[in-house]
This record gives C-alpha cells, structure tokens and sequence, in this order.
C-alpha cells in the first residue's frame, strides 16, 4: 500500500498535492473528479492510482465545467466531493460555478484552484482568489503542505456546515512544494458509497423565481460565513511589534523570512490569513488597530490590500497602507524581493549584493518535443503542403512545441479549444488558407462546439486533430478517445472520426503522420478540396504518443537509423525537421543512436538515412 | 543553522529524486525541511530545477543570490545556476556535459569545460568539479549520477546530516532491485567527497 495511505498520526515529507489527496480521504470523500492542468495534475493522478485502496470513485473529466456539474450532483445526493484544476480551468467551470453557489451543497464539496503566478506552465497568471468573491464562496489560502493538508479537512467541514462549495486556492509553490506533514486517521467508512436526494425543484431548479429567493439565502449565507471567517483560528496574529505585515498563502514564508533576515522581529507584526474569503473585515480591523502602519505582501492582484483599505475607510482607521506601490504585481514574490519592500518601507538601507549573470553566449537549452515524436512528422507534412502562407492557429498541448524554430508552426493561441473557432474566423477575415491544429484530449475538452460553429457558419478550414492516444502534455492521462492509460492498454470510448463526422464536415480523413509520403498525399487532396467546395474539412493524425507506448505497453524497438557516408551535409534533416537524435558535425550529420527511437520519419525525406536491426 | 540548497540539471538526470534524497535525510535528521519543484518540461530535454531547505529557513523557493550550496548535473547548467549564487556559495558540479539540441544541430558551440571552470571559481567560494558520470557507472547504472552527486556533497561536509541517514532515506524511496546499486554509487560518491577534502 501507498506510504500515502500507511501513515497514522505521523510525520511524512509530502508534496503539496499529495496533502491534498491526504486530507480529502481523512474527509472520508467519496468522490474525486479532475481535467489535468499542471500543477494540479498529481492530485487527481494520485486519487486515481489509489482508488482502489481507498474505495473513493475517481474519474477523469472531460473539462472542468463538467467535472463541476457532476460533483456537485454527487455532493447534493450526500457524498462528499472533491474537484481540482489549474487557475484557468476555473474560467471554464466558472458558469457553474457562480450558480452552483446559489443552489448549494449537502454533503462537503471542495474545489481546488491551482493558480500559476510567474506561468511556470500557463497561459496567463489570473488571480482566481476574485471568483471566490464574485461567486460568494468561502475561500482558504495554504502557504506550506501541512497547511494545505489542514485546511483540505477544514475545507470540507465549512462547505458542509454552511452548505456552500469551497474553494480552496493553491498556487504552484505550494502545490510542488514538498515539507513535513503531521497526518491523522483515516475513517473506516470513507470511499463512495449510495447516495440520497430528496426531490425539491423549488429549491434545485434555478428558474428565476426559485433564482431570486436563493439568491437572498446566499446573501444571508455570505454573513455568517463572514462571522466564521472573523472567528476562525485559519487567521491568525504573530508578534507585537508596531508595523503591520498581512499576507496570506505562500508570501507568509517570504515574510517570515525576510523578517529573521532583516532582525525585525521586534517591530513587526503579521496578520497571516488562511481564510481570505468572505475577508475578515473585523478581524482585520482590529489589527490594524494595534499598529501604527501596514504593508500588504501578495502576489498577483491586491486582493488583500482593496479589502483592506475599504475596513479602514469604514472603520476610520487613518494609518498609511502600502501593497502593490511596493510589492509587484506582476510574477511570484521571492525573500529578497519581500526584504527590498521592508526596507523601502521602513527607511532602511540594504547592504548592495552582487547578483552573478550567466554569460549572454551559452547556448539555450529549450524543451523539445521528443525524438519520434508523431507530432513533428505531421507539422512536416503540413507544412510541405500548405507552405508559409497559410495561417496555423493552434492549441495547448505537447504540439504547441512547434512554435519554436525550425518547425514554426503556430499563429495564434489562446486558451485551451480557440484553434478551430480562431481558425474560422480567420477564415472570414482573410484570403489565406487556414489550418488549425488541436490535439485530441483538447479537442473533447474545448475543440467539439468550435468545429460545429464552424460548420454551421459556413467557415474554411482545415482542422487537424492531433491524436496521439493520451493527454501528453500533463502527464499522460487518458482522455475519452484514448486507447492507453499509464496502467496499460484501454478500451477507446468515444471514436474521433465518428464524432466528427457527425459534426457533418465535408470530409474527414484519418492519416499516420510516420507515413509521410501518404499523408502528404492526403494533404494535397484536401487542400484540393479546400479550393475546389471550400468549407470545413478534418484530418486525424494518428499515431501513440511513443513516451507512453513504450512506458506501458512495452513496445521494443526493433531498429535504429543511421547516416550514411553518402550525406552531403545539405542539413535539410535540420532545417525541416529538427528531431533532437539529430548531430550537426563539421561536414555532415549523424544520429545519435541512443536517442533515435526508429520512427523513420527521416529515412523517408533523405535517401542517406538508412535503418540497423538492433542486436539483441 | 541553514541550509539552501539548489539543484540544476537536465531532465531525465533525476534530480528530483537527488532533492527528495536530501529532504528525507534532513528529516531523519530532525531537522524543518522543505523542498520545492518545479514540474513540467522535464521529459522534454528541458532545463530541471529544484531547491531543497532545512533548518532556519520557511521559504523552499530560491531567489537569485540565495543558494549555499549549488548542485549541478550538467556543466552548461552550472554556469546557468550562477545567479542563484553569492560569494559565499560552493558548487558541486558534474562535468561530463549533456549538449543541447542548439548545439548538436550546429546553431551554437558549447563553451570547453575548462572555460566553464574558470568562470565559476571565479565567482563563488568553493568550486568542486567531478566526474560524477564515470563513477555512477563504476557502480554499475549511468542512471546513479544523482545518488553519486548527493554522496559528493555528503563527502565534502556540505550538508551537515549523518551519513547513515542517507542509506536509510535511499532504502525509503528507491524498489530493493535497485538499491545495491545506488547504495554502491552513494558510497563512491561520499568516498570520492571525503578525498577531495583530504587533498
Ligand atoms: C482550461 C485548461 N485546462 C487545462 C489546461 C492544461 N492543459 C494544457 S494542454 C492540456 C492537454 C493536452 O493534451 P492534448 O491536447 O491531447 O495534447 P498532447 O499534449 O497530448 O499533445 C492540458 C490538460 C489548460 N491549459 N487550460
Ligand atoms: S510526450 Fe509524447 S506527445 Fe509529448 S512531445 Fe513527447 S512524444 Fe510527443
């Protein structure tokens, strides 16, 4: 069994996300649903490896809306549920999100949010602390795992005793953080079990007449949550000193930190919180009262220091407040940046350190997609076919790689499904022809209503679904069309082609992109199509995603390529294709053996590249 | 007493394990420990980072100019790892070099291993340079360079933890099958740490 699961009363070094999945199966959850999105993705993963010692039902969801929508069914029949996402899958839940908070919760249902201040793995670095606010959802903030252990139990306890869903807000240094984590027991009687509902439209079904009366229970909701939140013991008071500090979740340590290291321990006084919504307007004040100033530490958007300045002005509290003027907005905060603000703030004087450079002439080390990767052979054949002028909006995943040069080939992105409905737009706006790329776990994610809006619509585009069996990119989970899971081969559940079809695109082609001759030749005839009956047309590539097929199917490779003695060092292996077993020396190329998986993409575009059996 | 040490190198070295090494032992130890990841590119040849701390110290992530001691997997990576650095800091580097794909596809020359040396003593307080490669396969897997790298370090006298405690942790986290060998490869390391100490 998982240490995870073994321990009992005792210390043991856990990741943040594995604090999580630790408090939730205390919290005897029942239920466990997730859309992957670093660096949320090891909670799910975790649940889903241990679902059968814990008895908790797992599921892999489509997106986040959905995964929102079932575990609030299953936490209104008396289970209790937990879901997690990165920051942005919260923009595609937030419909059910805001009125899931009108209608409520039995049982405990708890939401974690993975917000990603600096982008380690993101799009943007929204602060998704304001949708708790805007939804009028209890809010926690963990700054370490014991922390984000504590207040998973904790979550579950307030969501269930005020009836709400509740959010508890991570960011990525606490998600990956790893640190000592004192544990409890877990219940006999967790897992999933048989649920209840009593029927009550007039209470679950949000019409506008049921909407309006819930909407002032909410309200009414909103104030006792707010008294709990003055209450609780998750907001608490350090020191005695005369200069206030407030600041929640992962900044707590930079400021303690930077404290120590300054040697202000003396003068200054924090206001840590852990429970940030509904703000604790008197706790706060009462705070501010027993100092002379305060300095707001967050990261991201001042969604402390705004609260904050609206409980002085109401509490007429006339000390200065300083927040974002010294602290950034923008990316994570660190000790030294925390120390800088101190002392601006305090009027003291740092000593000057040297801060080492690294040399502007080494070479970049920037990830690539692996070798034999099927994505790489078809941005070669697309390319080879459509040239520079067509326009490539793509989408999130390991294939957004192909931006970087050689390969170049993306436009436009920006969130998770917008290639095909960016693609059609393009298509109206301009004479180029469109070709837009998405991969097959987005595509069930986000891709399905755009490719029908295009259909509907009358746009033109080539949309190619890049299917490589997996949801890749953020550690292979498997997605509705994927023929393996980390634990193996599975049954496919929902066949792409059939799906598209039925979309009723004008044709759809399925290809094997390792085949590069005849899915060029494929390409041609659909770009033939396209000028001849333009409207939308659908390429599935199709090819595993070899990091995974090897890992759980055990495929063995048969061959590897070498170069001959007849290349000319042309480099065109280089400029087209880019696989990293590639080696530039001075007159030629060669490739590294170690690294080359046998695709044989390459043996195709140069007659140099030749295939040897491997000895066994 | 305060420990911040940062560990840089390329995905696949397994520097994460190296990390959670270093945490477990410091836990055995008693000591307040944290560590921080950072997920993500690692299977795709990218840069892998990581930062492990105990004693004094709330904070498991590491600013510019905040590292003690420097962990590095990979020579380029090293040089990479210099911000993280003050006067102060000692460096423990692998030199046996991972080039870039920007390197083997001819676009950039990667710098000789010995300019990379003189950059680094240059600039920090203690400077070991190993070739850690050579003794992970000694002990028998290429696969143990990060087990090597920790038992260097653990050789020198850099982390202060017992280093029976080091054996207990590996046993803690790798599958019997494999810990002969990195049992093997731990011990070479701190052997290879301890001589360099003595010399
Ligand atoms: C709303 C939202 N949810 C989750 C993510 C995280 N995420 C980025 S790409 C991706 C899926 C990639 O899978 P796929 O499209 O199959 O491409 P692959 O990586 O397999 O090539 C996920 C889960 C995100 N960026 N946005
Ligand atoms: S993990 Fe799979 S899909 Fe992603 S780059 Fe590697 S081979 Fe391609």
């Amino acid at each position: 069994m998982s240490s995870l699961l073994k321990a009992e009363n005792e210390k043991v070094f856990l990741l943040g996300n594995e604090a999580i999945v630790r408090g939730a199966i205390e919290s005897g959850v029942g239920y466990v649903t997730a859309y992957p999105g670093t660096p949320s993705s090891e909670i799910i993963d975790t649940m889903y490896r241990l679902r059968n010692d814990t008895g908790i039902r797992v599921e892999y969801a489509v997106n986040e809306k959905v995964s929102v929508e079932v575990a609030a069914a299953v936490s209104n029949a008396g289970i209790r549920s937990l879901v997690s996402m990165k920051h942005v899958g919260l923009n595609v839940a937030a419909d059910a999100f805001m009125t899931l908070s009108y209608v409520g919760v039995k049982a405990g249902m708890v939401i974690v949010c993975a917000d990603d201040p600096s982008l380690h793995s993101s799009q943007n670095e929204q602060d998704n602390r304001f949708y708790a606010r805007m939804a009028l959802v209890p809010m926690l903030e963990p700054s370490t795992p014991q922390e984000a252990y504590e207040m998973t139990c904790k979550a579950f306890e307030l969501s269930e005793s005020f009836g709400t869903p509740c959010l508890l807000r991570t960011t990525t240094r606490v998600n990956h953080a790893r640190g000592v984590v004192k544990t409890g027991f877990i219940p006999p009687n967790g897992g999933m079990k048989k649920g209840e509902f009593k029927k009550d439209p007039f209470r679950y079904v949000v019409v506008p007449m049921v909407g309006r009366m819930l909407r002032v229970e909410q309200l009414k909701r909103w104030e006792s949550l707010t008294q709990e939140s003055n209450a609780t013991d998750l907001n608490f008071v350090e020191g005695s000193g005369k200069i206030g500090v407030i600041t929640s979740g992962v900044s707590y340590l930079y400021v303690k930190d930077a404290i120590e290291e300054l040697g202000l321990n003396e003068e200054m006084k924090i206001a840590k919180l852990g429970m940030t919504s509904p703000f604790p307007d008197k706790f706060i004040l009462n705070f501010l009262r027993t100092v002379d100033k305060v300095i707001v530490v967050e990261e991201l958007e001042p969604y402390l220091e705004e609260a904050i300045r609206s409980v002085a002005q109401v509490g007429k509290w006339n000390g200065v407040i300083v927040g974002k003027e010294f602290i950034p907005r923008h990316f994570e905060l660190n000790v030294p940046i925390v120390k800088r603000a101190f002392a601006k703030f305090l009027d003291l004087s740092l000593p000057q350190e040297e801060i080492f450079t690294v040399p502007s002439n080494i070479p970049a080390r920037p990830p690539n997609l692996c070798p034999g990767c099927p994505h790489r052979a078809t941005y070669y054949s697309v390319k080879k076919t459509f040239g520079r002028d067509a326009l490539y909006p793509t989408d999130i995943g390991c294939y957004t790689l192909g931006l970087l040069p050689p390969l170049q080939m993306a436009d436009f992105l920006i969130c998770m499904g917008s290639s095909v409905s960016t693609g059609g737009g393009f298509s109206i706006a301009l004479d180029n022809p469109v070709v837009a790329f998405i991969g097959d776990s987005t595509f069930f994610h986000a891709g399905i209503t755009g490719l029908i809006n295009c259909v509907t619509n009358g746009h033109k585009l080539l949309l190619v679904i890049l299917d490589n069996s997996t949801t890749a990119m953020t550690g292979h989970q498997p997605h509705p069309g994927a023929s393996m899971t980390v634990e193996g081969a599975c049954e496919c559940k929902v066949d792409v082609k059939t799906l598209v079809e039925a979309c009723g695109v004008k044709a759809c082609e399925v290809v094997n992109p390792l085949n590069v001759t005849r899915t060029i030749k494929t390409f041609e005839k659909i770009k033939n199509s396209m000028d001849s009956d333009p409207g939308v047309y659908v390429v599935i590539s199709k090819s595993p995603c070899p990091l995974l097929e090897r890992r759980v199917l055990r495929k063995k490779q048969k061959v590897y390529f070498f170069v001959d003695d007849t290349c000319d060092g042309c480099n065109v292996c280089l400029e087209e294709l880019a696989c990293p077993a590639f080696v530039r020396t001075d007159d030629r190329v060669s490739i590294d053996e170690l690294l080359c998986i046998g695709c044989a993409v390459c043996a195709q575009i140069c007659n140099s590249i030749k295939p040897r059996k491997i000895e066994k | 007493m305060r420990k911040r040490i940062f560990l840089i190198g390329v995905g696949g070295q397994g520097i994460l394990l190296a990390t959670r090494l270093i945490g477990e032992a410091a836990l055995y130890a008693g000591f307040n420990v944290s560590m921080s990841e950072v997920h993500g590119m690692a299977q795709r040849g990218g840069v892998v980072e990581s930062a492990v701390v105990f004693g004094n110290r709330h904070s498991p992530v590491l600013a510019d100019g905040e590292a003690d001691i420097v962990i590095a997997f990979e020579p380029l990576e090293a040089l990479r790892a210099l911000p993280k650095c003050n006067k102060e800091s000692v460096i423990v580097m692998n030199n046996s070099p991972i080039p870039p794909f920007t390197v083997t596809s001819g676009i950039s020359d990667y710098p000789s291993i010995s300019d990379i040396e003189m950059i680094i003593k240059s600039k920090v307080k203690a400077f070991y340079s190993f070739n850690g490669l050579a003794v992970a396969r000694d002990a028998g897997s290429d696969k143990a360079l990060n087990v090597v790298m920790v038992g260097i370090a653990v050789g020198l006298g850099l982390l202060d933890i017992d280093e029976a405690l080091f054996e207990k942790a590996l046993a803690s986290l790798l599958p019997d099958r494999l810990l002969a060998t990195n049992i093997k490869a731990l011990n070479a390391g701190i052997a290879l740490g301890q001589n360099s100490v003595r010399s």
